[in-house]
This record gives C-alpha cells, sequence and structure tokens, in this order.
C-alpha cells in the first residue's frame, strides 16, 4: 500500500481527452437516432407586446417540415419556477429574441428553411431596454443573486467618508457580457412511451430531470438526462435552457426523437448574460491609508420575466478592513432578456470596480498599490465577524511582486515609454467564496481488482472525471489506473451541478466519503468479492450544507503588464500573472488550466468583450463570434498561474477550495490599472477598446503632457 | 427547404453561360462569406456556379513589370507571394492583417473584394436594411454604429466595406480584370466599388455576369515603398476599425509620388486624393503630413458614436508615411 504513489495533487491528464481530440466524444446534438427531427425556433423580433397571429401554411408546405408548433398547439406544461422556460404557453413577448414557434422537420436544413418562412404578427408596445442610475423604476430588491442581502451597512459610510482625509469618489461600468461557449446549447430528446430520455448539454443533469419532470408532470424516474460531453458553459447552462424544453416538447408531439441545437446567433438573447452594472465605489482613508469608509453601490437590470442581481457589491464585504461599509445593489427591471449566471457573477465585475478603486486611493496617497491591499488586510470577515477559515491573500501579493518583479517598475503613471507604446503594470486582488453541496456518490470494488466510481457529476472541460478518480484513487490506496468513473447521467447517483466553484468540493466530499465507506468494508471482507463486487454509497447531506462558522473564500492576487499604442490606442497585455490560494490544489494540469483560462476571459473582459443593446430593436448587436470579441490567440501571450498551498481543515475532506471562476476575479481590474499606469489617464468603462484609449490619450494630450 | 442549383465551371465561358442561364445566380469563390450569407438568409440564390477552379490561380510577372494575381489566388498564398512581399509589401500586409489563417487558406482574390459589409442590421434578415431590402431603412444610422462610415456615407447607407485586401490595392492603383458577355475589360481597382448614394444594394461597378479574372498590379508602384497599418479591437481576426495603406516616393527631398488609401471609413476604399495632390512636390515633413491628411480629413461627417475613426486614422496616416519616409527625411 506504502508503494501506491499519491494521485490527488499530481497533473493526470484528462480522461476523455483523446476522445475529445480525435473527435470521437459525442455532444448532445451528435445522438443520431433513427427517425430523428430537428426543430429550429423562430425569434420574436419586437422587444416587448404581444403575438397576434402565426402564419404557419407556407413553413407547413415545405418538404420535410412536420409541423410548426405554437402557443396554439403546443403541450401545455406545468409552470416552471424558471418562467424563461414557460415556452409556447402563450402569446406574450417579454423580449427581443423570445421564442414564439419551433418548426419541427425531417434535416436541420428544412428546419431552418420553415422558420424564416413562419409569419408572425405582433401588437408592439413601447419598450424600455435603457439602464441608468436615476431610472425611475429602480428598486433595492430582498436579496442580489446568490441569496446575499441586497443592503448591507455598518457603521456611518457617508460621515466617516464625509470626513476622511482622502477619498476616492468613482463610478465604474461594465457591459453586458455573453458567456458564449464553444458547444452552443443544444438537446436531443426522445420518448419511449412514457419515459424521456434527453442528450443535453447542461452543467448539472440532476436539476434539468427536476425541471423536466415538473413541467411535464412525470416522475422523475422516468426521464434520464446525459451530459456526457459538454463543451463549455461558463454560467450559461447551469440552469436548464430553452433547448431542453423544446426538444422533450416536439419529441412528445411528433412521437420521434427530434434535436434542438440552437444557432451561435440566438444565443445571447435566451441563454443569458452578464447583466451590465453601473458601480460607484467611496473609499475615505485617512492619511496613512488605512480605510475608514468603503461604499460600494450597484445598479444593475433585470428582464420582466424574472429578477436577477448581479451581486457586484458582496466581495466589498470580504475585502477590506473598514468600520463604516454600505454595499447596496438596486436593479430596474426592463424589456431585456434575461440575465443570469456567468463565470464568477458578482465578483467579476464587482472586484473590477473595487480594485480599481483601490488603485485610484494608492495613488491619491502616493503609496504602492500592493501595500495598500495589506495594510488593510481585516482580521475577521468585515461585514459578519466571522473568522476566515484561511487567508492568504497577502501571501498571494508578495508572491506575485515577487515573481512580477513588480517592485522594480516605476510607479509614476506614464513613465515608461517604448518608442509609440506606453507601458504600465497593474495590480488587483481577487476573491472567490467556498460553495459547498450536498451530492451523492457510490464506488464499487469489483472482483477484476478493479472499481467503480458513479456520481452524476458533469464534466464541462473542467476535468471533473479525473480528478475525482484522483480522490477515490487515493482514499482507497489504489494506482489511478485501477479506478473507473462514470459520470453525466441523472441515472447515476444525484450530484449538483458544475457551477459556483463547487463541482469539484462537493462531489468530490461525496466519492471521498463513498470510498472511505467501501475501504472500510473491503478491510472487513475476506475472500473474493461477489460477482457484482462490494458497493459504498454515500450521501454528505447535513455535512456539506452544514452551516460552517467560518467565513471560507478563496483569493489570489492578478499582476499585469500592458503595452499601450499611443497611435491607435490598441492595448495589448504582455504578462498576465496569477497567484491563488485556494486550498489545496487536486491536479495541478487541470488546474493551472482553469486558473489561465478565467484568467484570459477576464483579459477579454478588460479589453475586448462587451455585448451592445440596440435601443431601437432590444436585443444585442453582436450575435456571432466575429462581433463578440473574445480573445483571440494572438491576444493572449505569457499567462503564468501560480499557486500557494493551502492546509486548511475546514472545508471538506480533500482541504480544496473551487477554481473555476477566482481567475478572472481581479483580471480586468489589474489590466485597467496597467493601462492608467502605462497612460496617466484613469479609464472607468469597460471594455478599453482603441476609441476610448485614444480619446483618453488625446484628453490627456490637451492637458498637456 | 431553399434549394439551389450547383454547378462547377472549368473555363470562363462556361461559367458565364451557366450563370446567363441560371436567373438568381451567384458565383462561388472559397465561400467564407457568400455562405455565411446564404445561412442568414440574406443571400438566396437560385444557383452557385462554383469558379473557385477556374485555371485563375497563379500569380504572373509580366513582361512590363507589373504582376498579374489571378483571381483564385488564395489570400494566404497572395500574401506569401516572393514578389508581394518585396515590391508591392503593402498588399502582403494588408492580406495578412484581415480575417483567420483558416480563413484565408481558403478566401480567393475575387472574393475578398466581392465580400459583403458586416453590417449588423445587413446581416439580420429581421431588421430595415436598404442595402439588404432596398426601401426598408437603415437601421445603423441611429443605431449601433460605432463601427460604421465617416466620410461619403448616405442618407441610405453608412456601412463600411470590410475588405484589408481591397484598400492596398486602391492604393497601390491595381487594376480589376473582369471578363464578361462584353468580354474582358478592366478598372482601377479605386474606382471598383461604389459610395452607397440612394444605391446601397450595388456595392461595385461590376456588371451582372461578370466574374472576376484577376488583379493587375502596375509596375509604376513596384519597389515604391509601401505599407498598411490597421487598428483592430483584438490582435486577430477583427475587422479594421480603421486602416491605411500608403505607397510614398521621396527623391531628394521632394515626394515625388503619393498614394494613400483608409479602410473602414467608407462604403469603399478611400482614396485619398486631396491629400496626395498637396503632397506631391512638397517635402515630406510632419507639417506636410498632417496639412495634407487633415486636408482629407476635413470632409468626414462622423456619426453620433463614431467620431473616433477621424484622429485613429488621421494616427494611422501620418504614422506610415513618417515610417516609409524616414529614411529619405534623415
Amino acid at each position: 500500500m506504502a508503494s501506491v504513489p499519491t494521485a490527488v495533487g499530481a497533473p493526470a491528464e484528462r480522461r476523455e481527452g483523446r476522445e475529445k481530440v480525435t473527435g470521437t466524444a459525442r455532444y448532445a446534438a451528435e445522438q443520431p437516432q433513427p427517425g430523428r427531427l430537428h426543430a429550429r425556433p423562430v425569434p420574436a423580433t419586437i422587444a416587448r407586446g404581444r403575438v397576434t397571429g402565426i402564419d404557419t401554411a407556407a413553413a407547413l408546405e415545405m418538404p420535410g417540415v412536420l409541423t410548426v408548433l405554437t402557443p396554439e398547439n403546443a403541450p401545455r406544461l406545468a409552470e416552471p419556477d424558471d418562467p424563461t422556460l414557460a415556452l409556447l404557453q402563450d402569446s406574450r413577448v417579454p423580449h427581443h429574441g423570445w421564442f414564439v414557434a419551433l418548426v419541427v422537420a425531417e434535416t436541420l436544413e428544412a428546419a431552418r428553411a420553415g422558420a424564416a418562412a413562419v409569419r408572425v404578427r405582433y401588437a408592439a408596445e413601447d419598450h424600455d431596454v435603457t439602464l441608468t442610475a436615476s431610472h425611475p423604476q429602480a428598486y433595492v430588491p430582498e436579496e442580489a443573486n446568490g441569496g446575499y442581502p441586497a443592503r448591507s451597512e455598518r457603521g456611518e459610510p457617508d460621515a466617516a467618508f464625509g470626513s476622511a482625509a482622502v477619498r476616492v469618489d468613482a463610478e465604474y461600468r461594465v457591459p453586458p457580457l455573453h458567456n458564449h461557449p464553444m458547444e452552443p446549447h443544444a438537446t436531443t430528446a426522445h420518448w419511449d412511451g412514457e419515459r424521456l430520455t434527453v442528450h443535453n448539454s447542461s452543467q448539472g443533469s440532476t436539476a434539468v430531470r427536476a425541471t423536466l419532470a415538473q413541467m411535464f408532470a412525470l416522475p422523475e424516474e422516468r426521464i434520464t438526462v446525459v451530459a456526457e460531453h459538454v463543451g463549455g458553459g461558463f454560467g450559461s447552462k447551469g440552469t436548464p435552457r430553452p433547448d431542453v424544453v423544446l426538444a422533450a416538447m416536439a419529441a412528445r408531439h411528433t412521437g420521434r426523437p427530434v434535436t434542438v441545437a440552437l444557432p451561435r446567433r440566438f444565443l445571447p438573447t435566451v441563454v443569458g448574460h452578464r447583466a451590465p452594472t453601473l458601480q460607484r465605489v467611496r473609499l475615505g482613508a485617512d492619511a496613512d491609508g488605512r480605510l475608514t469608509s468603503l461604499i460600494h453601490e450597484v445598479t444593475t437590470r433585470t428582464s420582466r420575466l424574472k429578477e436577477f442581481v448581479e451581486q457586484a457589491a458582496v466581495p466589498a464585504r470580504i475585502m477590506y478592513a473598514s468600520p463604516h461599509s454600505r454595499t447596496l445593489h438596486r436593479v430596474v427591471p426592463l424589456d431585456v432578456p434575461s440575465p443570469s449566471w456567468m463565470r464568477a457573477p458578482g465578483e467579476a465585475p464587482g472586484m473590477y470596480a473595487l480594485e480599481s478603486a483601490m488603485d485610484e486611493l494608492a495613488g491619491e496617497l502616493g503609496m504602492d498599490p500592493v501595500e495598500l491591499r495589506i495594510l488593510n488586510e481585516p482580521d475577521t470577515e468585515p461585514d459578519s465577524g466571522r473568522p476566515f477559515s484561511s487567508r492568504h491573500v497577502v501571501e498571494c501579493l508578495r508572491e506575485g511582486a515577487r515573481r512580477f518583479e513588480w517592485l522594480s517598475r516605476d510607479p509614476r503613471p506614464r513613465s515608461r515609454r517604448e518608442g509609440p507604446l506606453l507601458v504600465g503594470s497593474g495590480v488587483a486582488s481577487a476573491t472567490y467564496p467556498v460553495q459547498v453541496w450536498p451530492s451523492t456518490a457510490e464506488a464499487r470494488a469489483l472482483p477484476d481488482g478493479g472499481f467503480l466510481v458513479r456520481i452524476n457529476a458533469t464534466d464541462i472541460g473542467t476535468g471533473a472525471r479525473t480528478v475525482l478518480a484522483q480522490i477515490a484513487a487515493d482514499v482507497l490506496a489504489v494506482p489511478l489506473d485501477r479506478v473507473r468513473i462514470q459520470v453525466g447521467s441523472s441515472d447515476l447517483p444525484p450530484a449538483p451541478l458544475a457551477g459556483g466553484s463547487s463541482g469539484t468540493a462537493s462531489w468530490g466530499w461525496s466519492v471521498h466519503e463513498a470510498s472511505s465507506q467501501l475501504a472500510a468494508r473491503l478491510a472487513e471482507h475476506s475472500g473474493p468479492l461477489p460477482e457484482d463486487g462490494l458497493a459504498a454509497r454515500a450521501d454528505t447531506t447535513g455535512k456539506a450544507d452544514a452551516d460552517s462558522p467560518w467565513s471560507r473564500h478563496a483569493f489570489g492576487a492578478h499582476f499585469a503588464e500592458v503595452g499601450v499604442d499611443t497611435v491607435t490606442g490598441e492595448v495589448r497585455v504582455r504578462r498576465l500573472l496569477g497567484v491563488y490560494a485556494a486550498g489545496r490544489i487536486l491536479n495541478a494540469r487541470t488546474a493551472r488550466s482553469q486558473f489561465v483560462g478565467g484568467m484570459t476571459m477576464g483579459l477579454g473582459m478588460a479589453l475586448t468583450e462587451g455585448s451592445t443593446t440596440d435601443e431601437a430593436f432590444g436585443d444585442f448587436a453582436e450575435s456571432d463570434l466575429a462581433s463578440y470579441h473574445v480573445p483571440a490567440h494572438a491576444d493572449v501571450r505569457d499567462v503564468q498561474a501560480h499557486w500557494i498551498d493551502e492546509d486548511d481543515p475546514h472545508l471538506n475532506p480533500m482541504g480544496s477550495k473551487g477554481i473555476g471562476e477566482i481567475g478572472i476575479v481581479g483580471t480586468a481590474a489589474a489590466i485597467g490599472n496597467a493601462v492608467h499606469h502605462a497612460i496617466g489617464v484613469r479609464l472607468r468603462e469597460l471594455p478599453l477598446t482603441p476609441d476610448r484609449v485614444l480619446a483618453a490619450l488625446a484628453d490627456r494630450g490637451g492637458k498637456g503632457r | 427547404m431553399k434549394t439551389f442549383d450547383y454547378v462547377r465551371a472549368d473555363s470562363l465561358e462556361e461559367a458565364a453561360d451557366a450563370f446567363a442561364a441560371r436567373p438568381g445566380a451567384r458565383y462561388l469563390g472559397g465561400g467564407t462569406n457568400l455562405v455565411d450569407l446564404m445561412k442568414l438568409g440574406v443571400e438566396r440564390p437560385a444557383a452557385l456556379v462554383d469558379i473557385s477552379r477556374l485555371p485563375l490561380d497563379t500569380v504572373e510577372e509580366l513582361p512590363d513589370g507589373s504582376l498579374r494575381i489571378g483571381a483564385t489566388v488564395r489570400n494566404s498564398d497572395l500574401a506569401a507571394h516572393r514578389a508581394v512581399r518585396d515590391r508591392w509589401p503593402a498588399l502582403s500586409q494588408a492580406v495578412l492583417a484581415g480575417a483567420s489563417g483558416q480563413l484565408r487558406n481558403a478566401a480567393t482574390t475575387g472574393g475578398n473584394l466581392l465580400q459583403r459589409t458586416r453590417c449588423p442590421y445587413f446581416q439580420d434578415v429581421a431588421k430595415p436594411c436598404n442595402k439588404r431590402e432596398p426601401g426598408s431603412g437603415c437601421g445603423a444610422r441611429d443605431g449601433v454604429h460605432r463601427d460604421h462610415a465617416v466620410l461619403g456615407h448616405s442618407a441610405h447607407c453608412v456601412a463600411t466595406h470590410p475588405s484589408d485586401m481591397a484598400v492596398a490595392l486602391a492604393a497601390l492603383d491595381a487594376r480589376v480584370e473582369l471578363y464578361g458577355a462584353d468580354g474582358a475589360r478592366s478598372l482601377p481597382a479605386a474606382e471598383f466599388h461604389r459610395l452607397p448614394g440612394d444605391r446601397p444594394e450595388v456595392d461595385t461597378e461590376i456588371r451582372p455576369g461578370e466574374i472576376i479574372t484577376g488583379v493587375v498590379l502596375p509596375a509604376a508602384t513596384a519597389g515604391v515603398p509601401s505599407a498598411y497599418r490597421k487598428a483592430r479591437d483584438r490582435a486577430s481576426y477583427a475587422f479594421a476599425l480603421a486602416s491605411v495603406a500608403v505607397a510614398v516616393g521621396v527623391d531628394d527631398g521632394v515626394v515625388t509620388s503619393a498614394r494613400i488609401a483608409f479602410g473602414a471609413l467608407a462604403h469603399r476604399p478611400w482614396r485619398a486624393r486631396r491629400a496626395e495632390e498637396v503632397l506631391l512636390g512638397a517635402a515630406p515633413t510632419e507639417a506636410a503630413f498632417e496639412h495634407a491628411v487633415d486636408l482629407e480629413l476635413s470632409a468626414a461627417e462622423p456619426l453620433r458614436d463614431n467620431a473616433y475613426k477621424v484622429p485613429l486614422a488621421r494616427g494611422l496616416a501620418l504614422d506610415v508615411l513618417a515610417r516609409l519616409t524616414a529614411a529619405a527625411r534623415t
């Protein structure tokens, strides 16, 4: 036993990597079944109103078109908890792009042509899609996303700010952002009598099954949801999306298997987006740089369908010691598509504003921004007063500064010129909460000496299969290759979704526990194993969701170096370096990929990504990957991720914190701060595109160099 | 389903005949734009006449020192061609600044010239667009138009032409060679694309059924120092916010030839004739360049949200002019 190398922590390769790179991994739309049909939704072309008539005659005459589902003939569904799934149930159009009909055809091409031939008449109403901080319908909700109170106040923040020796009062804007996973949302559904099977591109099929059961009034045992391979989600597949409901409806209506694969152009309006935020941050400090007041107020928008409040002011409750503080969210319901989760909801936009403001404060104080952060390090979580289970943001800042050679920089803005380029560097901290949910898992010892772990975890490209097998191998004290694993089907033991950076912690806990129980049973067992092996099943309910007296968060620090072209205003990130303290790192290879991926997405948030709400039409102007600019390879040069090992006994049996999101959190602020250092002008609206940077450079030029 | 005929032509004559015999036909080159537009429902051809295998895939050095680039030469091959890189570097640079490696491997010279605007209203059949559907209105003029035209636009259309390559061809005095029912003819590349006026649905001067057979780079611009520079939102695979192609000759302290074309500012590559005129015979000084470029851009009429394009284009032009004349100025 002692000879078995420890699997956890090792850079084990993704188990499904070969299948993916050779194209043999099957995704949700790639499920050819006899008689399979294709369905194409028809999106509304108005932002608000009602459908008054749908003329399907031309579509139905087309060869290959079987039927057109509309509110008149679509199967009735029970009212879902998520109103964005109440599809084809009534004539209301809550936003542009809302699906008003579904064309079902023998081929994808026929479905597309049929959809183009459907004529929809509307009674359009005036719409309002414009978010302003002074919008008359803005209100303070009970809660922001994640169940956080929308408002939190300590002490007398306004008075303390008013009397502070040094003050920053700044407004930051983050535009709508889109998840745009590589694999668009897709579902293949088929009914076998009263039994429904769907292949669905989802971050968590247990919840998809529950939703389908409720909407289609079926017992969960009669539904199987498979999500074997998922080409990314970034939050947009964290809840069931229209494709799965439409596919199940169409399959029931026609009695044949149906695939609904949403085209890229439909995604912006129907699978969520990061809502835009208007953020005002006020920081008051004494002359030494100690914060006396921290006020972070966020105005965001939601749809008319549901209240989703991007929790951007929440990280300010965690980050800095300040005796006086107010964090507040206001939301405006507008005639816009429903926002939803996108990688690090709350933290990503909120820390852009807070960490930009901290950089501004450092400038006001003439302090090093690393030292300012360290000076304001809290002893306990500022809002709750709870002790941190572990917090090593200072170590991340110090280690990052050392690796980045931060101290060699001239802190004066606009102090480094290389020909037409202005070069600058910036820093920002990051935080992301530890989230963990109850999960079940089964571990089985087989007579052939192998082991099988079964759990409805979802591998959305993170390497979940691999790391769960590593956890089991270590508990069972066997080589990694003896452990097989099954994930991605709701027929497996139920498990929560891959979201909130909670997957590995939640699933891993139950795998750990099932494996421990199995190891104990094996220790007691003598003689050969029975034919179907020996199994143990764990359920972490009551443990994983037990209230913790600890404030549990991952932390990190980001450092960025940019070159700003003074001719074009183009910003290119030359170096991006992150250091993270996220508990125990369970797989060095896949963890690095998560961190680097998050940082790359943060680079896009800083420089290139943004969706434009079209005020006339109520949709987004960018609807493909040619116009929605995720970073191209040429934008991503030197990206490094490092970590500090933490030994935190208050997390889960593996000692891990989530790592899927923290990489994005401080990246945009670090890059923005680097741009300020480079050009000497503060830009407060993302993304930092050439038009904005050029205007800032001109502004600076006007004031004299 | 919208069906269409597909015909592969082996000769120009065959292609022209096939096109003439099929009302509503389109020629197909690399398909990198046309096929996208078909999927969007913007293009609904009755037939595709595939001309990508016509024997027009070579680059020929002609006896008079000019260079003929066949219409089906792939963008990647054009950019890599030794003669292009040596004597007309602005063209090579422009092609490489466009699209992505995969697209350049597929896209053809002729197809690049005939690609359509990427205006989002043009691409969405549910929205008004005079270019796609004459008389339906322009969604962009008062809508989302950060990427749109600042020069030469009309009440009917504010779209820009997306090609990088065409900008370099316009600056280098290239000619576009055409073949059609009336035989062969050629047009200056700078006059091949149109301004929108009241007929924005017509992008170019090409006649119905005509085929681009090639593009000729003239001896007159061979070896003249030239360069292309483009500003964009990301480092690769992004259309220009503004771009410029410049070819400028200096002899004995005087500008002897000046050719400047802007990209992404107008419905066609914008040949800066006024700037060129005042530069000819002038000393290649920063002041002269500024005067010339400002004179040209004084015609700009930015929309609500794209005024940045004017100083951006100005900066690009001044930078490239200074760079190309640096040796002559010292």
